[in-house]
């Protein structure tokens, strides 16, 4: 096997890692650098995606373990869930919902074509679970982890601000609005704030995964 | 303490999540119904939190490089994306707007209500 991707991958995120660590901004996210720098070096080189990929899959392959994992924090947090179980639960459904429609009608009101409606749906939820729900409804995996990512970034450098902007004082109502908006990365954020709404917003993101893959493939098949 | 243990039960949980996805042909992940799984196996003591919970912290912690080469895939895709912009960067904008708004103001709402 070609060490060649897997190498390349843990280089580059490893400087970018670094440089996150020592800059902590949503310009310095280690995974989009490392994404754009990737490609770049491969489109510089000419290396074909898939002599890349013949090693680099190996770490994509992991992601199904560590969202198996993702139950661990969920259980710890069930005293959370327990506490506000009705603002998860109509937040997830409230929000969880309008973030799969909005993004597909926006993209076709645009003119988007299908496979980027598709890829674009699951966008607000966290990586590992939207790729696996784009792989299974005919998205484009690597579009929507690009799309997700994006999204992530949103949140993780305007979430408080824009819900300040809005008067959204409510702590449980800041971290929902946050974990289902922007999953991991906006998390990131809001912890950092305040520690009850950044558990809330773990909480939340995690549920929105499971809500979305359980909801968002009947969806489509309805909205297309 | 061993760490095969908790590898063995969170792979274990991904092999019956795919597994279960694939043999009653569902929509939804393999990944995520292992992960539905493991919830109610500690839920209902079938598999002990400290058996599996060094071993899921390392796979959580170290997700994020695990999107890089997924991503990467996007080289595959520039030609679509620059044709397909306008439509992929305002239902990103918009999206996360609305989402994180309507979110909000909805649990707010619940929570005003409530003593």
């Amino acid at each position: 096997m070609n060490p060649l991707g897997i190498t390349l991958t843990l280089v580059v995120f490893y400087l970018f890692s670094e440089l996150h660590s020592r800059r902590r901004a949503f310009y310095t996210n280690p995974v989009l650098l490392s994404i754009i720098t990737i490609a770049v070096i491969l489109k510089w080189f000419g290396i074909p995606y898939g002599s890349y990929m013949e090693s680099a899959a190996i770490l994509k392959f992991l992601l199904g373990p560590a969202v198996v994992s993702l139950a661990v924090p969920v259980y710890k947090g069930r005293e959370t869930i327990r506490a506000y179980s009705k603002e998860i639960a109509l937040g997830i459904a409230v929000g969880g919902t309008v973030a799969i429609l909005s993004a597909f009608y926006i993209a076709e009101l645009l003119g988007g074509s299908e496979e980027v409606l598709l890829s674009i749906a699951p966008k607000s939820v966290t990586t590992a679970i939207a790729i696996g729900i784009s792989d299974k409804i005919g998205g484009i995996p690597s579009l929507t982890a690009v799309l997700v990512i994006t999204t992530g970034l949103l949140g993780n450098a305007f979430a408080p601000e824009l819900l300040n902007l809005f008067r959204v004082r409510d702590r449980i109502a800041r971290g929902l609005a946050t974990g289902v908006s922007s999953h991991g990365l906006g998390t990131a954020r809001i912890i950092l704030e305040d520690e009850l709404a950044g558990a809330v917003s773990g909480l939340a993101m995690a549920l929105n995964g499971v809500f979305t893959a359980l909801l968002l493939p009947h969806l489509i098949e309805i909205l297309k | 303490m061993n760490p095969y243990r908790g590898l063995a039960i969170i792979f274990g949980f991904y092999a019956l999540g795919e597994f279960t996805s694939f043999a009653l042909n569902l929509t939804i992940p393999g990944s995520v119904l292992g992960m539905l799984f493991l919830l109610g196996a500690l839920l209902t003591g079938a598999v002990k939190l400290d058996w599996v919970e060094d071993e899921a912290e390392l796979f959580i912690r170290n997700m994020s490089v695990m999107f890089v080469p997924p991503g990467v895939g996007i080289v595959s895709y520039i030609g679509l994306i620059k044709s397909q912009l306008l439509p992929i960067s305002v239902s990103l904008l918009l999206s996360f707007l609305i989402t994180l708004l309507v979110t909000a103001k909805t649990v707010e709402l619940l929570r005003r209500n409530e003593p």
